[in-house]
This record gives C-alpha cells, sequence and structure tokens, in this order.
C-alpha cells in the first residue's frame, strides 16, 4: 500500500475544513485566531505535498512565504485582541459589535 | 510500508489535534492542541523529503508564534472555560453542514483527478534542501522576498501601535 | 540497516547517560566553584570532596512528597517539566562530539546522526524549552509562578532572534548548516577568531535562553521566590533543575562547535579537546553567575532588543561584505 498524493490532499481538505468549521462555531477571538493557523497549514500540506510530487522548489517558495504572513498576521491579530480586551473586557465576537466605542 | 505506517500515525494525530483545538473550551488546551498539529504536519513535511521546511515549521510556528499565543491567553488570563454553547445553534449546524460539504467536494476532486503517482516518486534531486530554498528565494523569487520583509515590518509597527496603552 | 541502528542505539546510549551524569555533577561543580569564589568550602562531607553530593540530592528528592498544589491544572503541571527536559536532552542529537574514528573495522562518526541542517534542528528544539516554563507558571495556579512564566516568554522569545541571528556569521563562513562542515570549516582557523562579535552576541544571548545569572529573571529568588518553578517538589523540581543544567551544556556545546573549532585542536584527542571546550564554557557560566549582578526587566528587555540585535545585524552585514568582496 502505497502513500499517494490524494492521501495528502484528502488530509490538508480535512484539516482546512476542521479549521473552517472552527471559525464557524467558535465566538472566542484567540481560538478563531489558532483556526486560521490550522487552515493556513492544510495549505502548506497541500503546496509541499504538489511540491514533492513534482519536484519543484515553487511549493517550498510559497509555503516560506505563508509562514512569513503567519508570523505577521499573528503579530497584528494578537495585538488586536490585547487592544480589544483592554477597552472591552471581553474576546467574544458575537459582545464586540460595534466599531467605536 | 514504514512510509504508509508513519503516514497514518502523522495524519492521525494531526486530525485529533485539530478537532481537539476545535472542540476544547479552554484556550490553552485549544493551544497545547495545535502545537500537537503543527508537529504532526512538520512530520508529514520529513516525510515529503523537505526537512528544510519541517524544520523551519517548528522554528516558526511552534517555536514562537504559539508561545505568543499561551503568552496572550495568559497576560488577559483567558483560561476561563467558554460555553462552545453560545455560539448560535443555527450557526453551529449549518458552518458544520457547510464544512462537511466542502470536505466531500475537495476530497472528491483530489483522489479523481490527482492520479496515482506517490509524492517525490520523480528520481532526481530532493528539492526540498535549504540549499535549492536559498537560491530559488534570492533569485527568482527575489521582489516577493523583500515585499515579505516589508510586510513583517508594517506588522510590526502596526502590533506595536495597537498593543501600546498610551500612544498620545 | 542493522548496523546502523545498532551503532545509533549504543550511541543514544552513551551520550544521553553521559549528559545526564554531566548535569548531576555539574551541580556539584557549581557549588563547588561559587563556594571557592565566595571563600567558602562548598559540599565536602559526602564522600570525598563533597563528591556523592550529587547521588545524595537525587537521592532526597526521589523520597520527597509530591505536592500538587490545591487547584492546579494536574495534566499541564504533570506535562510541564517533561517539556522542559526532553528537548534539552535531545538538541545533543546533532552535535559532534569527534572526528569519526574506526571501532572493528567499522567508521563511526562520532556525532548521533548529522543532519544538513543540524544548526537549524538545535535551534528549533531548543526553542520548545520555552513551553516548559511557560506551561508550569500557568499550571501552577500561583502569582509568582505566571509573573515568573510570562517574565520567562518574553525574554527567551527576544533573545532568541539574537541568538538566531549571530550564528548567521558562521554560517556565510562555513557555507553549510551542518554542524560537522561547520566543524571541519574551522580546521585551520577557528571561528571566534573571524567572528569575535558574533560569538559575544551567541553567549550573551546563550545565557540569556538557559535563564542563567545575571538574566535569571523568570526565576529570580529575591522578588518571585523561585518563579516558575515555585509550587514544584520531588522529581518534578529535580526535572526542572536536570533541563537547566543540560541547557547550559548544550549552549556550551553548541558555543564550542560554532565558535571554538569543535573537537579541532593539537596533541590531545579530538573527544578530549571538545570537552575540555565545553567544561571552559561552563566554568564560565558559574563565574558568571558568581560575579554579575541580576538585570532589572526592562534593562532585560532594552538591552536584547536595542542593543543585541542592532549589534547581531550588524555583524551579518560586515561578514556578507567582506565575503562578497573576497569572492
Amino acid at each position: 500500500m502505497t502513500i499517494t498524493l490524494s492521501h495528502y490532499l484528502v488530509l490538508a481538505a480535512a484539516l482546512f475544513v476542521i479549521g473552517l468549521v472552527g471559525v464557524f462555531i467558535r465566538r472566542n477571538a484567540i481560538t478563531i485566531l489558532m483556526c486560521i493557523e490550522l487552515m493556513l497549514n492544510a495549505v502548506n500540506l497541500t503546496f509541499i505535498a504538489f511540491a514533492s510530487h513534482m519536484n519543484a522548489v515553487d511549493g517550498l517558495i510559497f509555503v516560506f512565504f505563508v509562514i512569513t504572513v503567519a508570523a505577521a498576521e499573528v503579530a497584528v491579530g494578537l495585538a488586536i485582541v490585547i487592544a480589544l480586551f483592554r477597552n472591552r473586557d471581553t474576546v467574544n465576537l458575537d459582545e464586540l459589535n460595534l466599531m467605536r466605542w | 510500508m514504514f512510509t504508509a505506517f508513519v503516514f497514518y500515525l502523522f495524519a492521525a494525530v494531526a486530525l485529533a489535534g485539530a478537532l481537539f483545538v476545535v472542540l476544547q473550551r479552554n484556550p490553552v488546551y485549544s493551544a497545547l492542541a495545535l502545537i500537537l498539529t503543527l508537529f504532526a504536519v512538520s512530520g508529514l513535511f520529513f516525510l515529503l523529503n523537505t526537512p528544510f521546511i519541517g524544520i523551519l515549521q517548528i522554528l516558526v510556528y511552534a517555536g514562537a508564534i504559539m508561545v505568543l499565543y499561551l503568552f496572550v491567553i495568559m497576560l488577559l488570563n483567558l483560561s476561563r472555560e467558554e460555553s462552545i454553547l453560545r455560539a448560535h445553534r443555527l450557526q453551529r449546524v449549518v458552518g458544520t453542514l457547510l464544512g462537511g460539504l466542502l470536505l466531500v467536494v475537495v476530497a472528491a476532486v483530489a483522489i479523481r483527478q490527482a492520479g496515482p503517482g506517490a509524492p517525490g516518486s520523480v528520481p532526481g534531486a530532493a528539492p526540498g534542501t535549504a540549499e535549492a530554498v536559498g537560491r530559488a528565494l534570492f533569485s527568482d523569487f527575489l521582489f516577493p522576498f523583500e515585499m515579505a520583509s516589508i510586510l513583517l515590518l508594517a506588522a510590526i509597527v502596526g502590533a506595536i501601535v495597537m498593543a501600546k496603552e498610551d500612544l498620545r | 540497516m542493522a548496523a546502523f541502528l545498532i551503532t545509533a542505539f549504543i550511541k543514544i546510549f552513551i551520550v544521553f547517560n553521559l549528559i545526564l551524569l554531566t548535569a548531576a555533577y555539574l551541580t556539584w561543580l557549581e557549588r563547588k566553584l561559587i563556594a571557592r569564589l565566595q571563600v567558602r568550602l562548598g559540599p565536602n562531607r559526602v564522600g570525598p570532596f563533597g563528591l556523592l553530593q550529587p547521588i545524595a540530592d537525587a537521592i532526597k528528592l526521589f523520597c520527597k512528597e509530591d505536592i500538587l498544589p490545591a487547584r492546579a491544572n494536574r495534566f499541564v503541571y504533570t506535562l510541564a517539566p517533561m517539556v522542559s527536559l526532553i528537548p534539552a536532552v535531545v538538541a545533543f542529537a546533532v552535535i559532534p562530539f569527534g572526528d569519526s574514528v574506526q571501532v572493528l573495522g567499522y567508521k563511526v562518526d562520532l556525532v548521533i546522526t548529522d543532519v544538513n541542517i543540524g544548526v537549524l534542528y538545535v535551534l528549533a528544539i531548543t526553542s520548545l524549552g520555552v513551553y516548559g516554563l511557560v506551561l508550569a507558571g500557568w499550571a501552577s495556579n500561583s502569582k509568582y509562578a505566571l509573573l515568573g512564566a510570562l517574565r520567562a516568554s518574553a525574554q527567551m522569545i527576544s533573545y532568541e532572534l539574537s541568538l538566531g541571528l549571530s550564528v548567521i556569521g558562521v554560517l556565510i563562513l562555513a557555507g553549510s548548516l551542518s554542524l560537522v562542515d561547520i566543524v571541519r570549516a574551522q580546521e585551520r582557523v577557528w571561528f571566534i577568531l573571524l567572528q569575535p562579535l558574533g560569538f559575544l552576541i551567541f553567549l550573551t544571548c546563550g545565557v540569556a535562553e538557559t535563564n542563567r545569572a545575571p538574566f535569571d529573571l523568570p526565576e529570580a529568588e529575591t522578588e518571585l521566590v523561585a518563579g516558575f518553578h515555585v509550587e514544584y517538589s520531588s522529581m518534578k523540581f529535580a526535572m526542572f533543575f536536570m533541563a537547566e543544567y543540560v541547557n547550559m551544556v548544550t549552549v556550551s556545546a553548541m558555543a564550542a562547535t560554532l565558535f571554538l573549532g569543535g573537537w579541532h585542536g593539537p596533541l590531545l584527542p579530538p573527544v578530549a579537546w571538545f570537552m575540555l571546550k565545553v567544561f571552559a564554557f561552563l566554568f564560565l557560566f558559574i563565574w558568571m553567575r558568581a560575579t554579575l549582578p541580576r538585570l532589572r526587566y526592562d534593562q532585560l528587555m532594552r538591552f536584547g532588543w536595542k542593543v543585541l540585535l542592532p549589534l547581531a545585524l550588524l555583524n551579518i552585514l560586515v561578514t556578507g561584505l567582506v565575503v562578497g568582496l573576497q569572492a
């Protein structure tokens, strides 16, 4: 039994969907950010699987940039969460329904 | 055979961790589960013959990004239990259904279209070395690389402005 | 395949025991040296020169009651010491102890495994150690522990950056990420002579990464009682203790490998040279603890971000320019 490209793609799809559902059903801002990380990782897995399949380096470069963007996203995202928590004392997204306070 | 065993092991750990991230009420546990998933995915990168990206994943994600998450969770003391039922019931049901639908569609396409070839089946130079990535990064992808550094700079400035208490 | 597995297991077994033994006797060495530096005698009751003291300490720690604080998170509380100790030990997998030797007709490399991304591996693995501290502080359900954990995570993230950047100069000169290749590249000139600034930055960040004085704010005993491990007792405490000393050995071994030419040296056998260099660094660690006062928290952060980081970048720039102009 060999592991084909499809195995990796299905696994990545499953991870992506779990992250997506997490964004849908969770209300905690931090957890939602973590679910986004999950989705980014699923995409990385797809890129790497294809890069390895086609023996091309381009996929790796994409993953490199995705990781960079993820780092930037986390820095800004968590700063926003901290600012929100300071102003409203909650990170529940349903309670954060005003743009200004 | 060995490859298959390792693949299924890592896949199972990654999926279990991912489910834990979503279903766990305590953000600290969610973060720990996410770290587990990241390690499993990193293991898959090693299995796909790209050790450089695999180690990068551990170095950046597990070593820095997740520490930052834990730091913020502790700083804001968010570890009290959040009820998952607080989300609207309809939202949960529809969200899960739509997610399941997407999974079915993507999986069907992946199985039908990707064909039988095993990853890394092409003989020749392994693409995943640090040298190969570096060469590509500093020749063909030099401009995106510089853009990424500007993005990081913008993120640093943005994060400081956002999180600083008294800017005025 | 079988021969490879057997040699790998033997090497792992030897290195693992050697590290734990070194860590145990490092506590003896530290107590003895600090005592001497403070004009005391140090442990001298248990065995000759107090040499059995670490064993007595180990027995004592085994027999102590294992306390779980009220309202502590049991799972994370138990997990934290392991998360602290395991990465510290695992980092040794890629550090070369000596050149390859002939044993019973086999060619044996004196390194558990030589991977082509060795430097990144060590950086990645050692960066995981911070989880042990952070989780311990959080799970203990104690203010002091939590404060220690917050300090630890901020400090380790800040100094990891400069630590990684300080190594890049060496990587440019050696042209490889493999630690064996880096040592081979120092056959003629040790990199400490070509990278003095990088070496100093690496050493400073290494001390900060291991949470040793003068950067021991996460466990500052005079203000935070003992920081992240206040609530720990018995073997769990011992594991944190071991982790700290194993980390010291790791940083020393990395410094010796990256900057002091690893196993290279005249007359003595390669392994002896490596050990000698590692112990020189360990002595420096202990000496620093006896000499330097602890920094204040804001001084620590300012030093890391405003002094070490720009210096590390400058070092990369200059090294890159020189190497580029020569090529």
